[in-house]
């Protein structure tokens, strides 16, 4: 059995989106009560997090546009950038626990204290860009992640799947002149869904060419279509690629419950995604995979796929 | 909506005394298949395309472009001796949808623009209509379609668009489309938003259908091997 980090945290709770918003805190209590309840628990390395500093906030962010998200929090306005981005006062701390939780999941498992690790956190981040939060997203976790990896660890290669049924905007743009960064996503067709990037053929530029990929699904598709583009698609890349570690922005939308997309995967096909995931890691990666929480908001189903998810983690 | 705001306002144009091959050098030079042919007062006498040039030049010099005997026999032939002659023109205050309609009906890729007194203003091509286009149906913006189906009766898209600014939600774009059952039509709203979990109960709690996706593409999609189904 593999030692699997857990970030947990009740001050992600803190991050209110209001009434009427699907992006809620009862999400992490989904979440967390299907782990407990399928008693994985006591099996898991729970991690506090930590605030990440700002200096590791800026390798991704523009420092204008974090101190514009301060402002902005602490004004009391209920919204960011976007009707979309509803925040609170304790909006702008909050994403600081998110991005520090993962930098610190990924720090315990480059010191061998974990092998891998679930990071739980809210607000998500795979939307925001450099200087501009969308899709309920204002600091890029995964992409923090990514650099901090580059810049601490001297990683080479960085592998991040996305497998959230929205395509990852911010993390494609911000890695996609890069050649040390591949990013894979799999996703709702872009002329169906938020946020309407993510084209087949949209494939990094400038040297960063041939190191973005993304596999765009049509609507009303689930685990079959999956499973043949993970493996036409996104293995052989990664093979060439070869990450040294792999991020993954997990999100749990595309279940066929989930009212925020088309896509009917089942719990099962969410399984196999993190098994062939946890399989290519162990193949190129050392099995090294810290998994960052997107999107994902059906409470009925949440807890199933979430204990299922770090099951795989701790059977690696 | 207008012509004026999507034409290419900057022309490359060309004399009908100049030599075929300049023209060809000159839409190398700029990456451009259409020269009008203009006379000192900017008004159009003809169009130049790169089909016209590649039409007039003997097949022995397509092939081995230096052929200087060749090339001296056409190095007299002149613009205005294989121009289109009295080319069909647009006006600036046309609109987009005319001009979709008559690039479609005239088989052309490009019409000059000209006012009134036949003075060239712009010139339009398919690669500016498509980016009109693009820029109308919102693409790349961030959002969401929704499919909505609704009774053939007057009325129907105000209670979408009510619902839909009660939540606060802004349009990228409406499109109404033929439905395939009778006394129906399909109306397709293009969201700026990722929120649109309330605003589809509200919707389906309204009495509407929403198109599954799934019902709405299978049938177009060609059937057997040569499927563009990715599995």
């Amino acid at each position: 059995m593999k030692k699997t980090g857990y970030v947990y945290d009740l001050r992600y709770l803190l991050h209110d989106t209001g009434p009427y918003h699907p992006e809620t805190s009862d999400r992490l209590v989904a979440i967390h009560d299907g782990i407990r309840q399928a008693d994985l628990l006591d099996r898991l390395t729970i991690i506090p997090a930590s605030r990440a500093d700002l200096k590791q906030i800026l390798a991704v962010h523009d420092h204008a546009y974090v101190r514009r998200f301060e402002e902005v929090c602490l004004s009391g306005n209920r919204f960011f950038d976007d009707p979309d981005n509803q925040i609170c006062v304790e909006s702008y701390e909050t994403a600081f626990l998110a991005a520090g939780g993962v930098l610190d999941a990924v720090r315990m498992m480059m010191e061998k204290k974990i092998d891998n690790a679930f990071c739980a956190v809210r607000p998500p981040g795979h939307h925001a860009e450099r200087d501009k939060a969308m899709g309920f997203c204002y600091f890029n976790n995964i992409a923090i992640a990514a650099r901090y990896l580059q810049a601490e660890w001297e990683i080479k290669r960085v592998g991040i799947i996305d497998f959230d049924v929205h395509h990852g905007n911010g993390t494609e743009h911000i890695f996609d002149k890069d050649p040390d960064v591949f990013y894979y996503s799999i996703h709702q067709h872009p002329s169906f869904a938020y946020p309407g990037t993510g084209r087949a053929f949209d494939e990094g530029v400038y040297e960063g060419k041939g190191f973005t990929k993304n596999s765009p699904v049509l609507p009303g598709r689930g685990d079959d279509n999956y499973k043949s583009l993970i493996n036409k698609e996104m293995l052989p890349a990664f093979e060439q690629f070869r990450p040294e570690v792999i991020l993954v922005s997990t999100g749990f939308d595309a279940h066929f419950d989930d009212e925020m997309s088309d896509i009917i995967l089942t719990t099962e096909g969410f399984s196999w995604i993190m098994e062939t995931i946890m399989a290519l890691a162990n193949d190129h990666a050392q099995g090294r995979i810290v998994s960052i929480l997107e999107g994902g908001y059906s409470l009925k189903r949440l807890p199933e796929l979430a204990a299922n998810h770090v099951s795989i983690l701790l059977k690696g | 909506m207008f012509v004026s705001s999507s034409m290419v306002k900057k022309v490359v144009t060309i004399d009908k005394d100049r030599s075929v091959f300049e023209a060809q050098e000159t839409m190398a030079a700029h990456n451009i298949r259409h020269l009008p042919v203009i006379d000192p007062e900017n008004r159009v006498q003809g169009i130049i395309t790169d089909r016209d040039i590649r039409s007039a030049m003997p097949y022995r010099l397509l092939k081995e472009p230096d052929r200087q005997e060749e090339r001296e026999k056409l190095q007299t032939l002149t613009v205005g001796e294989i121009m289109s002659k009295n080319p069909k023109t647009i006006s600036p205050m046309d609109t987009i949808q005319d001009a979709l309609l008559l690039i479609q009906r005239a088989k052309v890729g490009a019409f000059p623009v000209v006012d009134d007194q036949g003075i060239l203003k712009g010139i339009l091509s398919v690669r500016d209509l498509l980016r009109a286009f693009i820029n109308v149906m919102g693409i790349g913006e961030p959002g969401t379609l929704i499919g909505i189906i609704v009774e053939e009766k007057v009325g129907q898209l105000k209670r979408i668009v009510d619902v839909i600014t009660q939540e606060n939600i802004s349009f990228g774009s409406v499109l109404v489309a033929r439905y395939w059952d009778e006394g129906k039509r399909a109306v397709f709203v293009y969201l700026l938003t990722n929120n649109v979990v309330r605003v589809k109960a509200k919707l389906r709690d309204m009495g509407f259908t929403l198109l599954d996706p799934m019902e709405w593409y299978l049938d177009q999609l060609p059937e057997g091997p040569g499927s563009t189904d990715p599995a």
